[in-house]
């Protein structure tokens, strides 16, 4: 592929809402090529503003991608245009990786205002906050009023992936595993909205006393500790959900709560972008010195940032 | 920062066969290669096909054809991709194709036609030439 994207052509693209546009500039920011500055720069902050980022994650096979589709079709029928960030892990060994959420949501495909966007997780550093953030904030921009980023919670940087969301929904289903492997610290903690998806399977109800039993635990007793259930496959359960996304969404926003997660997101990508662009440098010095092996690696890698910060 | 570009691909099969043993062979393969693939599932219609090429910004459109409809669907999804303004993403097709249509194909623009029997490697390659534009 050219390297030598026309940038100007994207930005104006973007601005016209327009899905090449859009998916051109998301690859500008994941495969970090020049001129990404200068885009998420021309980015209207009013939009990024406007737009409610919704956090969707959970063990794999528990309905995710379905429920998200369904949550899609939802926001969609309010006349909303909704962007979908689909993450999925890279394969360590050949950085492949098969992006298989659209199978799901294949119904909305010709619908010029859903847009939706497959990543794979590419063993970043600091994990993908920067690249999916920004993705964020390119839908947001072109007008998405809710984009909605889907992830499997497994690891810590998939727990950083919905930290990047005003608010988190965390999906489970029946026989995921009991109260023990809730207790389990990871994404139970970031969770806003905990859904038992599959709800018509048999443990659907000792499944969400369980949930509940962690949600009170955590010792937040509000009327958001109500576990879900859904039916994603039949569309059950979808509208009282969205009801309780908005009604949350709605008071994090009064209470200054989004605003706080904002900060905290914005610093998470800063952070994260920062690391990637220090990774470049340091593994340029590490191939420069590798004559030299005998050095214990701890001194090595002081010496390392030492000189970067005399070159600063 | 990478400064080599993903190959991100599209694996697909248009029209009402089912049988997506191959396409899913080949998305595996391709993963096993590096490549990031999107796969989209059975019983895809050429627009829907072409409008998830351009929103996941692939380089190459891989389809898979059983069911002998393949001069009609193939060059259905070229044409697709045409009109959206995106004929610069490519189209490979795969699957049962008697040896007298491949002309006709590659006449519609199908980049390659790989039929059965075609060693990976050679298919990986066929992915990896279609992504150097």
């Amino acid at each position: 592929m050219p390297v030598n994207v026309d940038i100007e052509k994207i930005i104006e693209l973007l601005a016209k809402r327009d899905a090449r546009g859009i998916a051109k500039a998301i690859t500008l920011v994941e495969d970090n090529l020049p001129g990404v500055d200068r885009l998420l720069a021309s980015l209207n902050p009013k939009n990024i503003d406007a737009c409610l980022v919704v956090g969707i994650t959970g063990p794999p096979g528990v309905g995710k991608s379905t429920l998200t589709g369904e949550l899609v079709a939802l926001f969609r029928s309010q006349g909303k245009r909704v962007g979908v960030i689909a993450v999925d892990p890279s394969s360590p060994l050949s950085g492949g990786a098969i992006l298989g959420d659209r199978i799901r949501m294949m119904e909305h495909s010709l619908d010029k205002d859903v847009l939706l966007r497959s990543m794979a997780a590419r063993g970043k550093l600091g994990g993908i906050c920067g690249s999916a953030g920004a993705a964020v904030r390119i839908m947001a921009s072109s007008g998405c009023a809710v984009v909605i980023i889907e992830t499997v919670g497994v690891g810590q940087s998939e727990v950083d992936i919905v930290q990047l969301a005003d608010l988190t929904l965390m999906v489970t289903a029946p026989g995921m595993g009991d109260d023990v492997q809730a207790m389990k610290a990871g994404i139970l903690e970031v969770a806003d909205l905990i859904v038992i998806n599959k709800a018509d399977h048999p443990g659907a109800d000792s499944a969400a006393l369980d949930m509940e039993a962690v949600l009170k635990e955590r010792g937040i007793a509000n009327s958001f500790t109500k576990v879900h259930k859904t039916i994603a496959s039949e569309g059950k359960g979808i509208a009282e959900l969205v009801g309780q996304i908005q009604l949350l969404a709605d008071s994090f926003l009064e209470s200054g709560e989004r605003h706080k997660r904002r900060l905290k997101a914005h610093d998470m990508e800063v952070f994260d972008w920062a690391m990637e662009m220090l990774k470049t440098v340091v593994e340029k010095e590490i191939a420069d010195y590798s004559a030299e092996k005998r050095q214990d690696p701890r001194l090595k890698a002081n010496g390392i940032l030492s000189q970067i910060m005399k070159n600063e | 920062m990478s400064d080599v570009r993903k190959m991100r691909v599209l694996i697909a099969k248009p029209g009402l066969d089912g049988h997506d043993r191959g396409a899913k062979f080949i998305a595996r393969a391709l993963r096993d290669h590096g490549f990031e693939v999107v796969y989209t599932g059975i019983r895809r219609t050429p627009e829907e096909i072409a409008a998830a090429a351009i929103q996941e910004d692939v380089a190459v459109v891989g389809l898979s054809s059983l069911s002998g409809a393949h001069l009609r669907l193939f060059p259905a999804v070229v044409e697709a991709l045409r009109k959206a303004d995106a004929a610069d993403i490519r189209v490979i097709g795969g699957g049962v194709i008697p040896d007298e249509d491949i002309p006709i194909l590659k006449d519609a623009g199908i980049k390659e036609i790989l039929t059965p029997g075609t060693p990976v490697d050679q298919i990986i390659k066929a992915f990896e030439d279609a992504c150097e534009r």
